[in-house]
C-alpha cells in the first residue's frame, strides 16, 4: 500500500531516463520549463526547437506519442481559454476569414497554448519515469524542508487509504439496499463524506502508528534512498536537455 | 484535470509577475515552515497527509464552465485551516499544488508562485481569519462551527479567484482591454457557487469529525485550553 507503489502515469521500464536519479530529473525538469516560459512568444523556431528536445527525451524513455498526447489532453479547457483570447483581445485587428481577430489575442493565444502543451508533456515524462517513492527521495535530497516531505509522503500514502476506504463504503451502502444510478450515486457519497473522513483519519493513523513502531522518523529509511545520490556524470547527463533549452531561449531572446 | 481558473497554465501570466509572486510564496512558505515544525506532533501528522490527500481527491472535482473556457473546482483551504491551522494547512495544500504541477502537469511549474499565493497563501489565510473571529462570536455548538466552516470557505474560494483577477491585471500576457472587468464578474460569480458547495463540504466533514473526535479539530483545541478527549473509535466498519 502507499508510496512505495507506482501511481497511474508510472511507465515502468529500465531506460537512461528512468535510470537517472530523481533529484537531476526534477531539476532538469524545472529548468526546462523555466526556460520555455521566458521565451519570447513571437520566436516560433524556439518552441520547435523545445518540442524536438522533448521528443527526444520520449524516444530515450520508451514513452510513446500516443500514450504522451492522450494524457496531454487534461490541459483541453485552458486551451479553450486561449481560443477565446483572439476575440476577447484589446487593441490592433486582423482580418482572418472574414473575422475581426485580435493580433495580441491570437499571440495570446498562440502563447499560452505552446507554452502550456511543453509544460504538461514535460511533467508527463517526469511522471511516466519516476515513481512516486522516488520524487519523494528527490525532493528530500533537493533539500526540500522535512515538513514538506512528511506530508507529501502522507498525502500519497493515504490516496490509497482514501480511495479503499470509499470503495468499502459504496459495497456497504450498495450490499444494504441502496442502488444509485447516474448522478444520484453522488446523493449517498455527499452525505457519507464527513464519516469517509473519519475513517480513513482512524485507518491512516493505525498505519502511522504501524510506522512510528517500526522505526519511522519523520523521514524514510536508508533503504528507500535506494542507489546512492547523483553523481556528477549523472548530473552533466540530466544537465545536457535544460542547458540547450536555455541556450534556445537566450538565443530567442537576443533575436527579437 | 486542467483547470484555468485556479490552476494557472504556464504562458498566461508573464514571467516578472511569476517571479515576483514565486518569491513570495516561497517567503510565506518558509515562513509555515518555521511555525508549523512547532504544530506537526504525533496526532497532527498523520492528519496533515489526510487533509492533503482529501483535498488532492477533492480538487479532481471540476466545474467546467462554459464561458470563457474558465472552470474551478474546490479548493480546500478552510478545511485545512481548520483542522491542522493555518500554518500546516497553507503547507498542505502548497503540497497538493506542487505534486500536481510536478506530476500531473496540472498548473503549470513556472507559474506555481502564483498558483500557491493564491490558493495556500491567500485562501488559507481568509479562510483562518475568519474562523478566528466567527468561532468567538457564534456559539460553541455544532451548529455555530458549521457555519463558520461554510462561511469561511465560501470567502476563501472567491478571495483565491480574486488574487487570480488581480494577477492577470498584473500581469496577463494578452490585454483584455474592457474585458478585464467582464473576467472578474465570471470569476467572482463562478466561485460563488463553488464556494456553497466548498463550503458545504467543509461544514459536514468538520461538524462530523467535531462530533466524534474534537481532540482532531485544530480550531477548536486553540480556543479551548484542554479539551477533554474521549477517544471513541468509530463503531463497526470494516478495519
Amino acid at each position: 500500500m502507499g508510496a512505495g507503489h507506482a501511481h497511474v502515469l508510472y511507465r515502468e521500464s529500465a531506460s537512461p531516463v528512468h535510470r537517472l536519479p530523481p533529484e537531476v530529473k526534477l531539476a532538469a525538469m524545472v529548468l526546462f520549463t523555466l526556460a520555455v516560459v521566458a521565451t519570447p512568444r513571437a520566436a516560433f523556431w524556439a518552441f520547435g526547437g523545445y518540442a524536438l528536445l522533448v521528443a527526444a527525451v520520449a524516444t530515450l524513455a520508451r514513452v510513446g506519442p500516443g500514450w504522451l498526447l492522450s494524457r496531454a489532453a487534461i490541459e483541453l479547457p485552458f486551451v479553450l481559454f486561449a481560443f477565446a483570447l483572439p476575440f476577447l483581445g484589446a487593441g490592433e485587428r486582423v482580418e482572418v476569414a472574414g473575422v475581426a481577430l485580435s493580433v495580441d489575442g491570437l499571440l495570446g493565444g498562440w502563447n499560452i497554448v505552446a507554452k502550456g502543451t511543453l509544460g504538461v508533456l514535460a511533467s508527463l515524462l517526469l511522471a511516466a519515469t519516476t515513481t512516486t517513492r522516488d520524487l519523494i527521495v528527490g525532493l528530500d535530497r533537493l533539500r526540500c524542508p522535512q515538513v514538506v516531505t512528511q506530508i507529501a509522503t502522507f498525502m500519497l500514502r493515504y490516496l490509497d487509504v482514501l480511495v479503499g476506504e470509499a470503495r468499502r463504503m459504496r459495497v456497504a451502502r450498495i450490499s444494504r439496499g441502496d442502488d444509485p444510478r447516474f448522478l444520484w450515486q453522488l446523493r449517498g457519497f455527499a452525505a457519507g463524506v464527513g464519516s469517509l473522513f473519519l475513517r480513513a483519519f482512524e485507518r491512516g493513523e493505525r498505519v502511522y502508528l504501524a510506522m512510528l513502531s517500526r522505526g519511522y522518523s519523520g523521514r524514510m529509511p536508508a533503504v528507500w534512498q535506494g542507489a546512492g545520490a547523483a553523481t556528477a556524470g549523472q548530473w552533466l547527463a540530466g544537465a545536457a536537455v535544460p542547458l540547450v533549452a536555455v541556450a534556445i531561449a537566450a538565443t530567442a531572446v537576443v533575436l527579437t | 484535470m486542467e483547470t484555468l481558473a485556479m490552476h494557472i497554465s504556464n504562458g498566461i501570466i508573464d514571467g516578472p509577475v511569476a517571479a515576483v509572486f514565486a518569491a513570495f510564496a516561497l517567503v510565506v512558505l518558509a515562513l509555515c515552515v518555521l511555525r508549523g515544525r512547532r504544530d506537526l506532533d504525533d496526532r497532527l501528522a498523520p492528519m496533515a497527509g489526510l487533509v492533503a490527500a482529501f483535498i488532492f481527491a477533492v480538487q479532481m472535482l471540476n466545474f467546467p464552465l462554459l464561458t470563457a473556457g474558465v472552470s474551478g473546482h474546490l479548493l480546500g483551504g478552510a478545511l485545512a485551516a481548520l483542522l491542522v491551522g493555518p500554518w500546516i494547512g497553507a503547507l498542505c495544500v502548497a503540497v497538493v499544488l506542487v505534486v500536481q504541477a510536478l506530476v500531473f502537469g496540472d498548473g503549470g511549474v513556472a507559474m506555481l508562485g502564483l498558483n500557491i499565493t493564491n490558493m495556500a497563501v491567500f485562501g488559507t489565510a481568509a479562510a483562518y481569519l475568519l474562523i478566528a473571529l466567527l468561532l468567538r462570536v457564534l456559539p460553541r455548538t455544532p451548529a455555530g462551527l458549521g457555519v463558520t466552516a461554510f462561511v469561511s470557505a465560501l470567502v476563501s474560494v472567491v478571495v483565491a479567484a480574486m488574487g487570480f483577477v488581480v494577477q492577470y491585471w498584473l500581469g496577463g500576457t494578452t490585454d483584455l482591454g474592457g474585458n478585464l472587468g467582464g473576467l472578474a464578474g465570471t470569476m467572482a460569480g463562478v466561485h460563488l457557487l463553488i464556494g456553497v458547495g466548498e463550503g458545504l463540504i467543509t461544514a459536514t466533514t468538520v461538524v462530523t469529525v467535531a462530533k466524534v473526535r474534537p481532540d482532531l479539530v485544530y480550531a477548536l483545541r486553540a480556543l479551548k485550553p484542554v479539551a477533554p478527549a474521549p477517544a471513541v473509535p468509530v463503531a463497526g466498519g470494516a478495519r
